[in-house]
């Protein structure tokens, strides 16, 4: 059995598996980190959203043996560490969710605040700030409907970060 | 008709209560509710036309009224930490039920908030209709016997620290977890074993003065909301049972198909990371070490399938079936007059997913002398004894824990996943972690019944002498339990409704028409029992208001009196009409809008409240044929733009959890009226994932969403689960209508539009994963 290599939430991680599993089973059902959620497997859903090297990435779909020994690899779990947030609890996206008690039924929201993250970092690196439109593109799928303190939350958390 | 008249016990007044201290060596207590409840009925409500069955007994009366003999079996504990808890008997699918019930006890009990602790309780069966979530009723149902209980505890906490500190009970006060008085004071924690009794008492309580109330009423955040954000909220299939590895089941091409053989047995068991492979009567089951690996089998295996009971049947073939089933629709007999009219439409409704994001999921771990399930549950004690039967142990060995549910929509109400992973585990023979591929849930899960909705009007200058509604259904599936409920207390329901189906006796139940329309009625017809279906966020209501809602609209144009004036003028219920004024008043009822968008306005009467909504469309070209990039496809089309939406239910008991089901209902109300359907074609739905099932996106949700709370006087909460859906639905269709100006025949309006999707495969019948996702970073 292959040996996969790649570093996970801060420390490097090594963990027997095909080249081919995808980085959403060996994080869920190997690693048993259930942070990043099952919605549908195909990259339509977006529940379980990450980063990848600071960039949003879906899991459900990228092999583990196409990651780099290097590649960092971050889950909501480990999202608060990389504001620096020696010891804190949240990231300032996921404080502003709280602050809007965003979440209802919750599955969805880790994926969210992931996404939301990876979408400020984006428009910084463009330059600009977020739009009405850039919230219109999320593709994370809440099945409770909390789109309308999803937006809110985002433009707070962004004004946070 | 028998309407049930909540006494009060002991005849004392109506906040006094008689509890119980439960024998315990800390302190337990529990409601006596077997004599009181909630208000259930305003009986001498006199109005200008006959009162529909709901305004007088509603289907919350009837599931309160099941929940009460069973009250005084749900109960607080006080520990020596100081903390209270309780362990619900409903299920948290995100309504926000536990957050609600911890206000609850927190306000009664004075403690903090923080410091009750609610968790969901396993089935038990000693609660019998007791512990059904559903009907937007957990509140409605538990608001009293929580603050009896609580009260009891905070009695006895009294009396304990009166003993303690050498004061009497009056001079004593209790806040926030610590009884004070003159000689000094004693925390919960240090009270709770003294306040304990050895053996049971009963005790009489009064509750507190709802005016003095700190804590109910108040904007709190969801006590689950830090473990949601920061991924420790648990639902099944994070739950790590020694043993559970993925499981998944390949199913039929046809709905509801079922295996003769798996021809490739020894090829799959030879792949990677799987463990198992099983037969079972839903599909052919394969258990591995990852669901990666479990996707790859399912997708390999080579099933003789028997076809499903409904092989080769297409949308129009289920809409032919319901036109056969429809009863001729009759309006009374009226006076012969040459200038009375009749003014008839006729709707349909589409099938729809009520998929939740977590799939139908549960870990099984069924043994020869006993079984242990996780699921999130609504109705666990009809699955405990279903999964018993099903794999051949007594109900008392098999233990079903009910776990948070990643939404339900009524998905929830039943146990499809439970009861499959504990067939496929005692097939295996060793412990499932089940999730169905999302292909599986869309397609094969539960759907909200096809239906038509006809309504026929005779009206006499400016007004409506008869309005009939005539609606027909795919059956829809009461199996769950709520079906033993009604047979349990037939009795109970108003005379005449006795003899109803259950399906039909939950319509009358549920289906209030708060307008003076005259002679009105309105009648439920299911046929069809072939189809996976259930409730979704609400039942018939969505349907029926939304052909209501546009009639009245219709009605309205032949008067020549705008939407709005004409609710002024038919609406019957003052709390209705406050609500439809506030919507109006806050969205600019009438304002001026483009050609190709248009307002629309629509009201709603159930779970004790009532709502209404305005809702401004966009329909003009541009808005849409937008585009979204990314995915498989982004249906777009009419954007809602603007609601507005007034909620009244009585007591608010979080009205910062009202406003967020208000929120999500919206979302559904759109979704329903424009965006959402599934097709059937040849057998089986299309629709196998999100980006073919078009559930409100972030393109479509309204940019500018206000939810009003309206102030009530009520000291009785209503329910608020489903809702924002009914009026949303209702206004987003008529609004269409107005923009379009033309009145839309079928609901969702896009579902014969050509499809946005190529259908994924039915052989093998989950996709693949994709493998591209590093080219994909944001």
């Amino acid at each position: 059995m292959p040996q996969q290599t790649f570093v996970l939430n801060g420390e490097q991680v090594t963990v027997d598996a095909p080249d081919d599993v995808r980085v959403l089973w060996v994080l869920r059902d190997l690693l048993g980190v259930t942070g990043p959620k099952y919605g549908c497997g195909i990259n339509v859903c977006k529940a379980c959203t990450s980063h990848i090297n600071g960039r949003g990435f879906n899991p459900c779909s990228v092999q583990v043996g196409d990651l780099e020994p290097t590649d960092e690899v971050t889950t909501i779990e480990g999202l608060p560490a990389t504001v620096g947030a020696d010891g804190a609890e949240l990231h300032p996206m996921q404080q502003a969710w709280l602050d809007r008690d965003v979440a209802q039924c919750g599955y969805c929201q880790p994926g969210q605040i992931m996404a939301a993250v990876a979408l400020v970092k984006k428009v910084r690196r463009e330059g600009r700030s977020i739009t009405q439109q850039d919230l219109d593109e999320i593709r994370n799928i809440c099945r409770c409907g909390t789109y309308t303190r999803i937006r809110e939350a985002i433009q707070d958390g962004a004004a946070r970060m | 008709m028998r309407i049930s008249e909540p006494q009060p016990v002991s005849g004392v007044g109506r906040r006094s209560f008689l509890g119980y201290v439960v024998g315990a060596t800390t302190l337990v207590t529990a409601a006596d509710l077997a004599l009181g409840g909630p208000a259930a009925a305003d009986v001498a409500a006199v109005t200008p036309s006959l009162p529909s069955i709901p305004e007088l007994y509603d289907l919350n009366d009837f599931l309160t009224e099941c929940a009460m003999p069973t009250s005084s079996l749900i109960a607080i504990a006080v520990h020596p930490d100081g903390t209270a808890s309780f362990a619900l008997p409903r299920a948290e699918v995100g309504q926000g039920v536990t957050t609600s019930t911890a206000m609850i006890i927190a306000e009664e009990l004075e403690l903090p908030v923080e410091k009750v602790v609610v968790t969901l309780a396993p089935a038990r069966p000693e609660l019998l209709f007791n512990q059904l979530t559903g009907g937007s009723n957990t509140t409605i149902s538990t608001y009293t016997p929580l603050r009896v209980a609580a009260a009891v505890a905070k009695k006895a906490l009294l009396e304990a620290a009166a003993v303690l500190l050498g004061d009497t009970v009056d001079q004593l006060v209790a806040r926030a977890g610590v009884v004070s008085g003159p000689s000094g004071s004693a925390t919960y924690g240090e009270l709770a074993s003294r306040a304990a009794s050895p053996t049971g008492r009963k005790v009489d309580v009064t509750l507190k003065d709802e005016a003095t109330f700190r804590v109910v009423g108040t904007a709190r955040s969801r006590i689950d909301a830090r473990d949601a954000v920061t991924g420790r909220k648990q639902f099944a299939t994070d739950l790590q049972v020694a043993g559970a590895l993925p499981t998944m089941v390949c199913r039929a091409p046809t709905l509801n198909g079922t295996p003769r053989a798996l021809r490739n047995t020894a090829a799959i068991l030879a792949m990677p990371g799987v463990t198992d492979v099983a037969v079972v009567d839903t599909g052919v089951a394969v258990r591995a070490e990852t669901f990666g690996q479990c996707i790859d089998a399912v997708r390999a295996m080579d099933v003789d399938w028997k076809d499903g009971p409904v092989a080769g049947m297409s949308d129009d073939d289920v809409l032919a079936e319901l036109r056969r089933a429809q009863n001729p629709i009759k309006l009374p007999n009226l006076p012969r007059n040459p200038l009375l009219r009749t003014v008839s439409r006729d709707f349909v409704f589409y099938f729809r997913s009520n998929s939740a994001m977590d799939t139908n999921s549960a870990v099984a771990d069924v043994r020869s002398d006993g079984a242990e399930v996780w699921s999130a549950l609504k109705s666990p004690i009809v699955a405990q004894q279903e999964i018993a039967k099903a794999v051949g142990l007594p109900v008392s060995k098999v233990k079903v824990n009910v776990v948070s549910g990643g939404g339900s929509f009524g998905r929830r109400l039943f146990f499809d996943g439970a009861l499959e992973a504990a067939k496929v585990s005692k097939a295996m023979g060793k412990p499932v972690k089940l999730m169905w591929h999302r292909a599986d849930d869309a397609r094969v899960g539960r759907t909200h019944p096809m239906s038509t909705s006809r309504i026929t009007a005779a009206v006499l200058g400016k007004n409506v002498l008869a309005f009939t509604q005539a609606h027909t259904s795919i059956s829809t599936d009461f199996t769950h339990g709520l079906g033993e409920m009604i047979s349990a207390n037939l009795a109970k329901l108003p005379t005449g409704l006795g003899n109803l189906g259950f399906s039909e006796t939950v319509f009358t139940l549920t289906q209030e028409l708060p307008y003076n329309v005259g002679l009105a009625s309105q009648t439920l017809t299911e046929t069809d029992l072939r189809f996976n279906t259930g409730s979704m966020r609400n039942i018939y209501s969505p349907d029926v208001r939304t052909a209501n809602e546009l009639m009245m609209d219709v009605l309205a144009k032949q008067m020549g009196l705008d939407p709005l004036a004409f609710r002024r003028k038919f609406l019957r219920n003052a709390r209705v009409k406050a609500c439809l004024e506030k919507v109006a008043a806050v969205g600019q009822w009438g304002r001026f809008m483009p050609a190709g968008t248009a307002q629309g306005i629509a009201i709603h009467k159930e779970y004790k409240g009532a709502s209404a909504c305005l809702v401004e469309i966009d329909c003009r070209p541009a808005t849409v044929n937008r585009t979204v990039p990314g995915g498989d496809a982004s249906v777009t089309g009419p954007r809602v733009t603007k609601v507005v939406y007034a909620i009244d239910v009585g007591l608010a008991i979080n009205p910062r959890g009202l406003e967020a089901q208000m929120q999500g209902g919206i979302n559904d109300g759109i979704a329903l009226a424009l965006t959402s359907s599934m097709h059937l074609k040849d057998g089986h739905f299309l629709e196998a994932s999100w980006d073919n099932y078009f559930y409100t996106r972030q393109w479509n949700t309204p940019p500018d969403v206000q939810v009003i709370v309206m102030p009530s006087d009520s000291t009785q909460p209503g329910g608020a689960g489903e809702a924002g859906v009914a009026a949303t639905m209702a206004a987003t269709a008529c609004a269409y209508a107005r923009a379009m100006r033309a009145m839309p025949a079928y609901f969702p309006v896009n579902h014969k539009a050509p499809l946005a999707f190529t259908p994924k495969p039915y052989i093998p019948p989950i996709p693949q994963s994709p493998t591209n996702g590093l080219d994909l970073t944001i």
